[in-house]
């Protein structure tokens, strides 16, 4: 049995955990605390891949993607390969998918969080910023660790947005759940049987350790 | 440098109209009922809101004018706060909560042995009582060196014992700091105790009735009792 898909799998999820937050977190703090005109536009913006079908988002992505686009071609000329049917392509497309699972548990968290110890820390001399990274995340971490369990489960199960713009490219874009569903089309079901059987230690694994963290925080 | 204060804002139920000047090393006591806009103020000084209009002057340094749109946020005025209901930082312990501001560890050891609270340095505020939470309140708001000190209620949600200790060192805190200090009190005793000059709010406005309507002509007498050991 080929493992390459499950290694994809863990990778794609792993970087998407680790990279989200940095757009997630800034995106999930203006809407916590701030006011702006257009507000509600950007946070139905944000919230859209959560509503819209798998492959409508999959094919937009490819689309924007494609060599003809601005980003598909800028990528070209920069690096010098596709962006569609490549692991950087299928990485964006989990960033934008997984979008509103990493901001609305944050901003939840940001909410929850005591709004006289943002008033204390500016009477204290802090910025906005620095009171982001002093205050605002170290008294958010809870949520934060439930925005990473949230995202890593869901990109780790990804299966339209991914099939859309990486297609199905072993080595690089054939990701477990693609993989599973290739063994059951074909009726390699032992295959089918056994990386799913794979899927569930990994899972296990990447939450007890996200759990510990979030633990280790509240402690 | 004196502490002016002229400004005036719409609040829900009045109009908040407040005169008045503090000048350094003078403790000012506001006293008066619920809602009459003694926190509001507080918060127009600390930055946390803005005046409709009017102007907030410390010394030469401009805090607010309307009229010239000045507004210095509360990042650069400089002051210490001490709230009723203010809290810590949960994450920091005792000694990171008052060296929040200042990177000077000599003045945080200093100031923790100062109120008494040096054996909690290591210890997070929810492991220490209310009394020493308000006292590291008070170090955390006295570490940068402050400029203004604001006190609101400070003392209100602690015991007698502990509250009557506390009065007794902002008091000689209060014999050397050389800066004006804004006492919000509920309680007419501790502003006898402490200030140097008492003002009454009563519906956003300074009454000079209101004191004598709640103390019947006694406060002096009051006061003369309170200074007393």
């Amino acid at each position: 049995m080929d493992l390459t898909p499950l290694v994809i799998s863990a990778k794609l999820a792993l970087l998407t955990t680790l990279l989200l937050p940095l757009v997630a977190a800034p995106i999930a703090y203006a809407l916590a605390f701030f006011r702006f005109r257009g507000k509600s536009v950007a946070d139905a913006l944000v919230s859209l891949p959560m509503v819209l079908p798998p492959t409508v988002l999959g094919f937009a992505l490819l689309v924007c993607m494609s060599p003809g686009a601005p980003l598909g071609a800028a990528w070209e000329s920069l690096f010098g390969q596709r962006l569609v049917f490549s692991f950087a392509g299928i990485l964006i497309a989990s960033l934008v998918y997984n979008l509103p699972f990493a901001v609305q548990p944050m901003r939840a968290a940001f909410q929850k969080l005591d709004h006289r110890l943002l008033e204390a820390a500016a009477v204290l001399g802090l910025s906005p910023t620095a009171a982001f990274f002093r205050v605002v995340l170290p008294n958010s971490l809870p949520g934060l660790c439930a925005a990473s369990v949230l995202v890593f489960a869901h990109s780790l199960g990804e299966f339209g947005v991914i099939l859309m713009v990486g297609g199905s490219m072993p080595g690089s874009t054939k990701v477990a759940s693609i993989a599973i569903f290739e063994a059951v089309e074909a009726l390699r079901y032992d295959d089918a049987l056994y990386l799913s059987l794979a899927l569930i230690p990994i899972s296990f694994a990447a939450l007890m350790t996200i759990n510990r963290l979030g633990n280790g925080s509240r402690s | 440098m004196t502490l002016h204060v002229q400004i005036s804002k719409r609040l829900p139920h009045f109009d908040l109209a407040v005169c008045l000047s503090c000048p350094p090393g003078q403790l000012t006591a506001i006293v008066g009922p619920s809602g009459a806009g003694k926190s509001t103020l507080m918060r127009i000084l600390a930055g946390l809101e803005k005046p409709d209009e009017g102007r907030v002057t410390l010394g030469d340094t401009v805090f607010v004018d309307t009229a010239a749109k000045t507004f210095l946020p509360p990042q650069r005025r400089g002051l210490g706060l001490v709230f009723q209901d203010y809290p810590l930082f949960p994450h920091l312990s005792v000694r990171d909560n008052v060296g929040f501001a200042t990177k000077d560890r000599d003045r945080v050891a200093e100031l923790l042995t100062t109120f008494g609270i040096s054996h909690l340095a290591d210890k997070r505020p929810a492991a220490i009582s209310g009394g020493e939470r308000q006292r590291a309140a008070f170090c955390q708001a006295l570490a940068r060196e402050p400029v203004l000190l604001l006190l609101d209620e400070p003392f209100s949600a602690l015991d007698v014992d502990t509250r009557r200790s506390l009065r007794r060192e902002l008091r000689d805190l209060k014999q050397v700091l050389p800066i004006p200090i804004l006492h919000v009190t509920h309680d007419l005793e501790e502003a006898a105790y402490l200030a140097d000059q008492t003002l009454a709010l009563e519906r956003g406005c300074l009454s000079e009735n209101w004191l004598q309507r709640v103390v019947q002509g006694d406060f002096a007498g009051m006061q003369t009792a309170a200074q007393r050991p």
